[in-house]
């Protein structure tokens, strides 16, 4: 398989992480789930950063973020699958 | 079971007490801040010793000053270190610090200024370092097994490589290790927010899981609800954590714990600075989630090899603890390598399983064990900052 540029934890999951450097809008992503080995691909909508994360579906205000198939936080702007997840529309539940 | 772990062996520095050093410093240790400058000139007098300032010492009371000495006495009495010079500005903490050191049996010996002046003090100070350095310079290593290492692990300045390789790394390393009897230790109180479930589930039995929970949430009502004025970010997760990707605390904490592995399970549970007290295996610590500040920690607790993992590229070192780092991060491979002791950014691009990482991480822990110096210790990184509770009196 080539060089992936999403990983994603678990199945269930609905972000990715960008683990390859200068990956630019449009790119059809090789994505591979870590828990399973199993691959997919996605088309990411902007230039994302690697470390940062990819919504792996629509997403919209309100709804909760998995990743290692666990909550890591609450969606606060919607964001279309392909879209780039951070701290402009992701916060936490704590705190 | 033996299984291909259990016959590695490594050299170390066999103390008195039966633990087994890595390192074999001679350490010129300062009761309290104004005893610095002493200190200071008796490592520049005397080559192959090493003097840790540090900020506090004065006027601390109650489980705050409990820790300070904790960590005194416990960085003096770290097998790394072979003899203490203790330093401070009156006799009577002086000697408390250097009794508890002298309990591992290694030398030590104390000086106050009071009475003396910083001039007689350094000299008088100056020829027992002397002594110490002749008698450590012939301490020979011998040959350990591997079950004799205490290592303990923090992470920092996370990313989310962090969570899909490094963590996952020390992890693997713990679940194939801590099975041939080493001691192991993960702390971060508040860095497990958002996986707490997770962590109580992973203690050894329901008690040791309920004391951690209540530990846990101690430090959430006591500290973080007492004293935030936001949603923590920016400060947890930091701003370079923030730049690595990782969005929310929550998101860093799963990440975080997976530095336990699979199979690991934590016994009991450290104060900041504890020695273990219930055998070998992994232990919590409750402690900051600051590097300096929680290696510090660990190293007083008695732990002799401290574990890494970084995404962003924390270049974090300790004066008396080989703190190994270990990234899958590719960017910070190219662009600040010379930190990096262990590189397992071929987890991300699929070459590498975290088998194959778990191994390359023991095979330097061995090697950083037999004396070679880690990236952190060649650069001069010695941050030893000790844990603060609270304002002095």
């Amino acid at each position: 398989m080539s060089v992936p540029q999403l990983l994603v934890h678990e199945t269930h999951d609905n972000v990715g992480v960008v683990v390859i450097e200068g990956l630019k809008a449009g790119t059809d992503m090789t994505c591979v789930v870590t828990a399973d080995n199993s691959s997919f691909n996605l088309k990411v909508n902007e230039d994302v950063p690697i470390g940062h994360k990819v919504a792996l579906t629509d997403l919209r205000a309100g709804d909760t973020a998995i990743k290692y198939g666990e909550d890591i936080g609450r969606i606060i702007a919607d964001v279309a699958k392909g879209g780039h997840v951070h701290v402009h529309n992701l916060k936490t539940k704590r705190w | 079971m033996a299984s291909k772990y259990s016959n590695l062996t490594f050299k170390g520095y066999r103390r008195d007490n039966g633990r087994v050093g890595v390192r074999n410093h001679v350490v010129i240790l300062p009761v309290d801040d104004i005893s610095n400058a002493a200190c200071e000139a008796v490592a520049n007098n005397i080559k192959g010793t090493l003097a840790l300032p540090h900020a506090y010492g004065r006027l601390q009371f109650g489980a705050d000053l409990d820790l300070h000495f904790r960590t005194m006495i416990g960085t003096g009495a770290n097998p790394n270190v072979a003899a203490v010079i203790v330093i401070g500005i009156e006799p009577g903490w002086t000697k408390r610090i250097v009794d508890g050191i002298a309990e591992t049996g290694k030398p030590v010996a104390g000086f106050s200024i009071e009475q003396n002046g910083d001039l007689k003090t350094i000299m008088d100070a100056s020829r027992k370092a002397k002594e110490f350095v002749h008698y450590a310079t012939e301490l020979q290593r011998e040959e350990c097994s591997v079950s004799e290492l205490w290592v303990s692990t923090k992470c920092g300045e996370s990313d989310t490589t962090t969570g899909l390789g490094s963590c996952p790394t020390v992890g693997n390393m713990y679940d194939k290790l801590l099975p041939e009897g080493i001691y192991g230790c993960f702390g971060e109180t508040s860095e497990i927010t958002g996986a707490e479930h997770i962590c109580k589930e992973r203690a050894i039995n329901a008690e040791v899981g309920e004391r951690w929970y209540k530990m846990w949430k101690a430090y959430q009502e006591d500290v973080i609800e007492a004293h935030k004025d936001s949603d923590l970010s920016e400060s947890q997760p930091t701003k370079g954590n923030i730049e690595g990707g990782l969005s929310t605390i929550e998101e860093k904490a799963l990440g975080n714990l997976e530095k336990i592995g699979r199979t690991s399970r934590y016994i009991d549970i450290l104060e900041p600075a504890e020695a273990p007290r219930s055998g070998k295996g992994l232990y919590f610590m409750d402690s900051s989630s600051a590097a300096a500040e929680c290696v510090t920690l660990m190293a007083a607790g008695g732990y002799v090899i401290h574990t890494f993992p970084t995404g962003q590229g924390n270049v974090i070192g300790n004066p008396i603890v080989p703190v190994i780092k270990i990234t899958a991060n590719p960017r910070t491979v190219r662009t600040m390598g010379e930190h990096v002791d262990v590189d397992v950014s071929g987890i991300l691009r699929r070459e590498m399983t975290i088998d194959q990482a778990g191994d390359a991480l023991i095979e330097n822990i061995l090697r950083t064990a037999n004396g070679r110096h880690t990236a952190a210790e060649a650069l001069g990184h010695r941050e030893f900052v000790m844990t603060k509770l609270y304002r002095s009196a």
